[in-house]
């Protein structure tokens, strides 16, 4: 029997469904890989019990001809989804052993199609970081390495756990949420696919919030077609989340190897950033080719508010985060640090709760919104938000059906070696990814070769709003053209 | 606003008269099954933390859902109080930290309220009446409540408030006495009511005001406010502004200055004192609510709920005093509440006369009725009197049947024993008597049996009244008073 954990998961769907195994065999081959694979770090929290318990049901399901889209697939989910009796902890200290009484509504939906849970995913603590390393759990590994090298390497974040389980094979697929980047960055970075779709798009309702106006969740996998499956159980409206947005999901499956001819393609002229490696650029020419030998026309446009972007995201994503971690005080339920009065206990189970970065963008959003900086900082910061997004739809209005970037300026980079004075250069990770959320957009990455070192790289496809068909149809030509991305399993 | 104000509305200090300038901010429970932004009961009473939503406990990952039905009841008041409803409002978050606030900010809404600048009349027990400018209406959460009694040494929180909504009613400082403090929060409670958009049970919490109390010399620009926070009666409404404004007086003719700053008003004592200065008042670091859309609806929204909109106390008091005739108080009186009002329609419409007994039928529920519930301390609605009856009687009085004064027996009867009062009226023999043969026996007998009285009467004709009271006991209260009156007179020949 081949092993189940290099299958994708539209290869593991149609092999249950034709019962060449059981939901069961492939959710213990994943366990088993998972505790081979506990150097990466990448799960907060295996649940091997529930796993099984959920595959045994699954294959019940699949026995009657039940089984759903995603029957007896087993996944991982995200530190931020609330799970129902599964400990959430958002990798955060102040969380404690918090165990949600209540299920996210995205992975409400992929239990409705069928799928199974192998365990919580590591992240960046509270989604706030661009290498996994802000956990309260520790780092998550990057199954890459350079060639030659053992040198550890960052995953990307803050979904970071959900790309290394899913690029090592700990996992068919993996849930995660994208505030500036946290899909499409990790997914670059362990050369996988990874989709953040518009705004609106999934709920919500029971993830752990970021920043409410740029959250969105989204799906890894280890192909197009498995992140098509997989969005299409995660989207729909909810009622529970008044920004989702009521409109039908389609059959996301259907638009993998639908024709681009004819479609235009925008390569934008300001992401052409000085000193961006000669590699990136080689890699984002050779997308273009791929794309216009598939029959679509490039065209380039400009988006001239890009440079503002990053600045404007880092007051924008703080802001909203100062008040929606406003909620962890100690009163209720994570973890509590007793004072002498309430104040005391409120500061000390924040400063004992929180790690340096989330401390540090609860800081600056508490300052952009106070009296006096409110309209220097956070009303300027809304108003290029609104040029942001102006650019992109003069950019689709003159035709363009989807933009081709780099998803990041460099691969993945050394554990520890850029956590040092200088935040800014952690955040110039997320230089292509942040117009995106700013905007609202779909935006997917997409494996497209590796660097000089071996590490695999990622374009970036930016679609209009709520059409990720149009990034599926684009992402298979490019995964189509530069096949598939697999590390050396080091750690087996 | 600088409208010239009676000299009796003005203070007298020792340096001269002062006038009070009064503003009103007003948070009352709006009428909801439901929370603002959650499913959970808005029930009062019940155990602490048992009506609480994971969203009202800010557990994490949940997210407000606007409660339609607060929306409609907000645009109702606001159409109540003749206000601009704004199609577009936003709602933000007000950031602070406090263990009755579980997620640590209130959605309200700061920049862009649900209701604009509207107006209230009031009318003053002088007769007088005010126009009171209404600055706005937002739509915001209520907090929890915290307990400090259940342990010694540890206070407990109670979230069954938290999250329950509000409606803020800012008014213009347009407000100069506390009397018309007093009646404006009158006149919006009963506003309220007749909308059924809250309770306003002050007891409960339903209706809270803060009042913003500044003084100044007559037409000088407006002086420095204080804010008295959460003042919970109308008649300490009334104690709080005076309290103040003395106090506020005697600091600036002793030479100093007012500090703006939130008061609390202490009922016990029956002062003011400080809470907190501005230097240390929160910075809220307000912002919009991004887990929320702006609140939108199109002008027919407001339109359909407009159609719907009840008869208000204003409207109903012209009605009365146009369709029956009745004085301004007394019109007053009746729209004063609700179900005041609505008694009173009822009996008009058991009345086969409107417009012969209407007024009476006013004077009849203020003065019999609401005399008597008063002295027995019992709710209209436990009036063991129903409208009904009391038409009934009202009627007998007015097809003259009986007089006034056996009205009131029968009204007694009723009353204690219930009953139909013309059937009670017939069993009894409480008739009037307009047989005029029937009285002109008792008078002819009463004129045989006192020659000296009839001697002094038609000496002094005022005198004949004698006659007629002699008359009216004789026949048990039941002859017609008119007619008696007649026949004594053309008895004596005056």
């Amino acid at each position: 029997m081949t092993d189940l954990t290099t299958l994708t998961l539209s290869e593991a769907r149609d092999g249950l469904a034709r019962k060449t195994f059981t939901s069961l065999e492939l959710t213990d081959a994943h366990l088993a890989a998972m505790e081979r694979a506990r150097a990466l770090n990448a799960y907060a929290l295996e649940t091997p019990d529930a796993a099984r318990a959920m595959a045994r049901q699954a294959d019940a399901r699949i026995a009657k001809g039940e089984g759903g889209p995603l029957g007896g697939v087993p996944l991982g989910i995200k530190d931020l989804f609330a799970t129902e009796g599964i400990r959430t902890t958002a990798c955060s200290k102040i969380l404690g052993d918090f165990t949600p009484p209540y299920e996210s509504t995205v992975t409400a939906q992929l239990w409705r199609d069928g799928a199974v849970m192998l365990g919580k995913l590591n992240n960046d603590e509270f989604a706030m970081g661009s290498s996994n390393e802000t956990s309260c759990f520790g780092p998550v590994v990057n199954p890459w390495r350079r060639d030659g090298s053992d040198a550890q390497l960052v995953p990307g974040g803050s979904s970071g756990g959900s790309a290394a389980a899913v690029a090592a094979g700990l996992c068919l697929g993996a849930t995660g949420t994208d505030t500036g980047g946290s899909i499409r960055q990790p997914a670059a970075f362990t050369g996988i696919v990874g989709i953040k779709p518009t705004y609106g798009r999934c709920s919500r309702w029971g993830i752990v919030a970021f920043a409410s106006s740029l959250d969105q969740a989204g799906p890894f996998a280890r192909s197009v077609r498995d992140s098509a499956i997989l969005l299409r159980s995660m989207a729909g409206h909810d009622p529970k989340d008044t920004t989702s947005v009521d409109r039908a999901v389609p059959d996301y499956e259907a638009a993998v190897g639908k024709s681009v001819k004819g479609l235009r393609i925008g390569i934008p002229k300001e992401y052409r950033l000085d000193g961006m490696s000669a590699e990136i650029d080689r890699l984002w020419s050779q997308g273009a080719e791929w794309l216009k030998a598939a029959g679509a026309e490039l065209v380039e446009v400009s988006l001239p508010h890009t440079r503002y972007a990053l600045p404007a995201y880092y007051i924008v994503a703080p802001a909203e985060a100062s008040s929606n971690l406003a909620r962890y005080d100690g009163v209720r339920y994570g973890a509590r640090v007793d004072g002498n009065n309430i104040v005391e206990m409120y500061e000390n189970t924040r400063a004992r709760g929180f790690g340096p970065e989330v401390k540090r963008r609860v800081m600056i959003g508490t300052y952009v919104l106070s009296a006096g900086y409110y309209d220097a900082y956070y009303l300027r910061a809304q108003k290029v938000r609104t040029l942001i997004k102006k650019d992109f739809e003069d950019c689709f209005a003159q035709g363009v059906h989807a933009i081709l970037t780099p998803a990041t300026p460099s691969a993945a980079f050394g554990i520890g070696e850029k956590t040092g004075a200088d935040p800014i250069e952690m955040y110039l990770n997320d230089i292509f990814t942040v117009t995106v959320n700013m905007a609202g957009l779909p935006g997917i990455a997409v494996p497209a070769g590796k660097d000089a070192q071996g590490l695999p790289l990622g374009l970036q496809l930016i679609g209009r709003p709520f059409d990720e068909e149009t990034l599926f149809a684009l992402g298979e030509v490019i995964e189509q053209a530069a096949g598939r991305f697999t590390p050396a399993r080091w750690w087996d | 606003m600088n409208a010239p104000v009676k000299s009796t509305k003005l203070i007298k200090g020792a340096t001269g008269d002062w006038e009070m300038v009064i503003g009103l901010e007003i948070h009352a429970q709006v009428t909801s099954n439901a929370k603002l932004f959650s499913g959970a009961s808005t029930q009062f009473g019940g155990e602490p933390n048992a009506h609480v939503s994971l969203v009202d406990a800010a557990m994490p990952g949940m997210l407000p859902v606007i409660n339609a039905e607060a929306v409609r009841q907000a645009v109702r008041t606001g159409l109540g109080l003749k206000a601009r409803i704004n199609l577009r409002s936003v709602f933000d978050r007000k950031n602070y930290f406090y263990p009755d606030l579980p997620q640590g900010y209130q959605i309200s809404q700061y920049k862009s309220p649900i209701v604009g600048e509207g107006a209230v009349q009031v009318d003053l027990d002088d007769g007088d009446n005010v126009t009171v400018g209404i600055e706005r209406l937002h739509l915001e959460q209520d907090a929890g409540k915290l307990l400090h009694d259940q342990h010694p040494t540890m206070t407990y929180v109670d979230l069954n408030r938290s999250g329950v909504a509000l409606m803020e009613i800012v008014s213009k400082p347009d407000i100069r006495s506390a009397e018309q403090a007093k009646a404006y929060v009158a006149k919006l409670r009963t506003i309220l009511r007749y909308l059924g958009t809250c309770d306003g049970d002050m007891e409960k919490g339903s209706l809270r005001a803060d009042v913003n109390v500044s003084v100044r010399r007559p037409g000088a620009p407006f002086g420095t406010r204080c804010e008295i926070k959460n003042v919970n009666s109308i008649r300490f409404i009334g104690q709080a502004i005076d309290y103040e404004a003395r106090r506020q007086i005697g600091v600036i003719e002793d030479g100093g200055q007012i500090v703006q700053e939130t008061r609390l008003f202490d009922p016990s004592r029956g002062e003011t004192r400080s809470m907190r200065s501005k230097e240390e008042a929160h910075d809220y670091r307000y912002f919009p609510d991004p887990d929320l859309l702006p609140l939108e609806f199109p002008q027919s929204f407001v339109d359909e709920l407009a159609a719907a909109l009840p008869e208000l106390p204003d409207q109903k008091k012209a009605r009365f005093i146009g369709d029956f005739a009745l004085s301004p108080y007394d019109a007053a009186v009746l729209v004063s509440e609700r179900e005041s009002a609505e008694f009173y329609e009822a009996v008009l419409a058991a009345l086969a006369d409107k417009a012969r007994d209407g007024k009476l039928a006013a004077n009849w529920v203020i003065n019999e009725l609401f005399g008597r519930l008063n002295k027995e301390g019992k709710d209209i609605a436990a009036s063991p009197v129903s409208s009904a009856q009391l038409a009934t009687i009202v009627e007998l009085i007015g097809e003259g049947t009986i007089s006034g004064k056996i009205a009131k027996d029968l009204f007694e009867i009723v009353w204690n024993e219930g009953g139909d009062p013309r059937a009670v009226m017939e069993a009894r023999g409480m008739k009037q008597v307009t047989d005029l043969g029937a009285i002109e026996t008792i008078v002819d007998a009463i004129v045989a049996a006192n020659p000296d009285k009839v001697a002094q009467a038609q000496a002094k004709p005022a005198l004949a009244g004698w006659f007629v009271g002699q008359v009216m006991k004789a026949s048990g209260g039941k002859a017609n008073p008119q007619a008696v009156n007649d026949l004594i007179k053309a008895k004596l020949g005056l």
